[in-house]
């Protein structure tokens, strides 16, 4: 770590036997960052401020909300009505949920694109899905919280997932429910792990990025940075672009907490839990439901539950099904096209998710999610074979400094 | 001029897209369930700067008292809320006070006393199981978020409380239910709540169960979201505050990049 120099004698002082504003200087401003990223590369310290505004609002949630099943409805209505702008704290908290998996799930899908996933990167992608796989838990189990009709019945069906294990499944569920049924002991836990997750998430991300800073960001070209010239110091360019991509978020996050608080949630949450009526449609949160749909879409309870963790399972090995050594989409034709197929299986896997396990649905959803794991489990190992790769440019300042020309454009040149 | 050209901008746009969101909405969370055409009311609360009609909250407030809250409660509320829609303290005091709740005694004994504006509505059965009794084993649900439980809940409430028609020859109505073209299986428990002039208003207008139905929704809407007119009025600020924002760090940007960019 090269020494900074700092004028203040104080800083000097704690920074000769602390030398955290050497790191803060290193690691924040002269942080060497390519300087061909796009907007998509805006999407990680998107996703790292909805983490801290989930922490913060949910610390202040937690201050009003009462973990009972007989109070646990009325605390939040309290929340709603009675404190002082609570109103606004918990739709920023609701909300913020969604917007933390639309960060995320861009974040990814930019990764996927532009294979941030291939060497020497491997580890900084599977931190990110043990990141997706905690976030996950951590809004499922918040979703409780509130103890409406969907809050209940929601936990009641996934929990009972568990069931499906041979042997100790049902004893699984029991220890997991604290007793007999989703009850008051389920929501007092349910509680505690979402309170502290989302610290062993901001451990997790503090791992994922010392995992991105060893080798830096990939980059839309996805050929390594060959010296200095590829690069632009952290700040201010990119501190300048994530604020104008912040803001650019903040206004459309506002625009849902303000304006459709309750757009991406579900009418009958507004209805007090009650384990003596069933909903007509139990449905996830949208950002489950994909994966929902996965699991429907298999007859066997088992086998379903199987695929759906196995359609995460996946990702953990991605870096070694893929066994293309080119990273960027823009140089894999072929690839190229079936990432935007897998986006719309994606897509659609979410629409069928939220549609009733019935007729065309059953048999659209078995054919979307027999076509994930044939994009990740037969197409990334094989294209490689298949696939000719565009010819990759020397070096990321090149186009860049011919005044935008593009990648294919300056292989084509170097070939005359 | 100003309010005018603000109230196209930011009325027209996001009804359109509460609409499309509303469709939208609803195909996701009731692919299979029948569809149920009800009319869809421009209601004064839709839009970005829409607020509540303060004459119709407060008629509406008539209809729940006098029509609704023999078997619906509203614990949610508080007498003291009714401020918000243009009530001053003692006419919430006067209204609280014809109810009354269970309290103690010095002696521990169990008494009643008048509520108060702090009390919340006092519901019309001490439990779910003495409101089934009484009412035939239904059981009428609580009002005070009904608009945000049911999906389009405005428009759902004003309809199925217009919705009572006759029943077509070849349904049969069992003792107890009644025909509602707009409840989810057409048979509901509840019997036709509003008839013409069924209550009085003060301020002369024509009591029609139409009337009565915008008037009552109106009211509840309310109940569902008190804070909705302080949540869009703070919303326009803040968006407000984060468009400049949004524009001078672009133009900061654009100003960075700029050696980079023309280099």
């Amino acid at each position: 770590m090269s020494k900074a120099k700092f004028k203040n004698p104080v800083v000097k002082w704690i920074d000769h036997r602390l030398p955290i504003f050497s790191f803060m200087d290193h690691e924040l401003n002269h942080y060497p960052t390519p300087k061909n990223l796009n907007y998509f590369w805006n999407f990680g310290s998107l996703a790292g401020i909805a983490l801290v505004t989930m922490i913060i609002t949910g610390i202040v949630l937690s201050m009003n909300y009462t973990a009972h099943v007989d109070y646990a409805f009325d605390s939040v209505e309290r929340i709603m009505r009675d404190v002082n702008h609570g109103w606004l704290i918990r739709y920023i908290h609701m909300n913020g949920a969604s917007f933390f998996f639309i960060v995320v799930y861009i974040h990814i899908f930019r990764g996927l694109y532009y294979g941030s996933y291939k060497a020497p990167r491997e580890l900084l992608w599977i931190l990110g899905v043990l990141i997706l796989l905690l976030m996950m838990a951590t809004a499922f189990m918040g979703y409780v919280l509130p103890w409406g009709q969907m809050s209940f019945w929601g936990a009641t069906v996934i929990t009972n997932l568990f069931s499906a294990i041979p042997l100790v499944g049902e004893s699984i569920v029991t220890w997991l429910w604290g007793g007999f049924s989703v009850d008051n002991s389920t929501l007092n836990r349910f509680f505690s792990l979402h309170f502290v997750l989302p610290f062993v998430i901001v451990g997790v991300v503090i791992l994922h990025l010392v995992a991105l800073h060893r080798f830096g960001s990939n980059n839309p070209i996805g050929i390594d940075v060959k010296g200095s010239q590829d690069t632009l110091p952290f700040n201010p360019y990119y501190t300048i672009k994530d604020l104008f991509g912040l803001g650019v978020f903040l206004t459309i996050f506002a625009a849902a907490v303000f304006f459709f608080p309750n757009f991406m949630g579900h009418p009958d949450n507004y209805i007090e839990a009650n384990p003596m009526v069933t909903p007509a449609h139990i449905v996830p949160e949208w950002y489950f439901l994909p994966f929902y749909a996965i699991l429907r879409a298999i007859p066997d309870k088992l086998g379903g539950v199987l695929f759906m963790f196995g359609s995460i399972a996946v990702l953990f090995v991605l870096p070694w099904l893929d066994r293309s050594p080119v990273r960027s989409s823009q140089f894999r034709p072929i690839f190229k096209i079936f990432f935007w197929i897998l986006l719309l299986d994606c897509i659609l896997l979410g629409y069928l998710g939220a549609m009733p396990a019935e007729g065309i649905y059953v048999i659209l959803s078995r054919i979307a999610t027999a076509y994930y794991f044939f994009h990740f489990l037969v197409l990334f190992p094989l294209l490689p074979y298949i696939e000719k790769t565009k010819p990759l440019p020397i070096s990321i300042s090149e186009p860049v400094l011919s005044g935008g020309a593009t990648a294919s454009a300056f292989a084509a040149r170097e070939k005359k | 001029m100003y309010k005018n050209l603000l109230d196209f901008i930011l009325g027209y746009i996001p009804k359109t897209l509460t609409y499309i969101f509303l469709i939208f909405s609803s195909s996701l969370s009731y692919g299979a369930g029948e569809k149920l055409d009800y009319p869809k009311l421009d209601w004064s609360f839709l839009g970005l700067t829409g607020t509540f009609d303060r004459a119709s909250q407060q008629r509406g407030l008539q209809v729940y008292k006098e029509v609704c809250s023999g078997c619906h409660g509203l614990r949610l509320l508080a007498y003291r809320n009714l401020k918000a829609i243009g009530y001053n303290d003692d006419e919430i005091k006067a209204f609280a006070s014809e109810n009354s709740v269970d309290s103690f005694n010095d002696d521990g004994e169990v008494v009643e006393r008048e509520a108060r504006p702090s009390d919340k509505f006092v519901s019309p059965y001490p439990n779910e199981q003495a409101a089934r009794a009484a009412n035939g084993g239904a059981y009428p649900p609580d009002l005070s978020l009904i608009i945000k439980a049911r999906s389009d809940g405005a428009n759902y409430l004003h309809a199925l409380l217009t919705g009572y028609v006759d029943a077509p020859a070849e349904q049969k109505v069992p003792d107890g239910m009644y025909f509602n073209k707009y409840y989810p299986g057409k048979l509901i428990g509840m019997p036709q709540p509003l008839y013409e002039d069924g209550v009085e208003y003060a301020d002369g207008t024509k009591a029609t169960p139409d009337q009565m139905a915008k008037d009552v929704t109106a009211f509840l809407a309310w109940a569902s979201e008190p804070e909705m007119e302080d949540r869009k009025r703070l919303g326009i600020s803040v968006i407000l505050f984060l468009l400049v924002l949004t524009i001078l760090s672009y133009l900061a940007m654009k100003q960075i990049w700029a050696p980079i960019k023309n280099r």
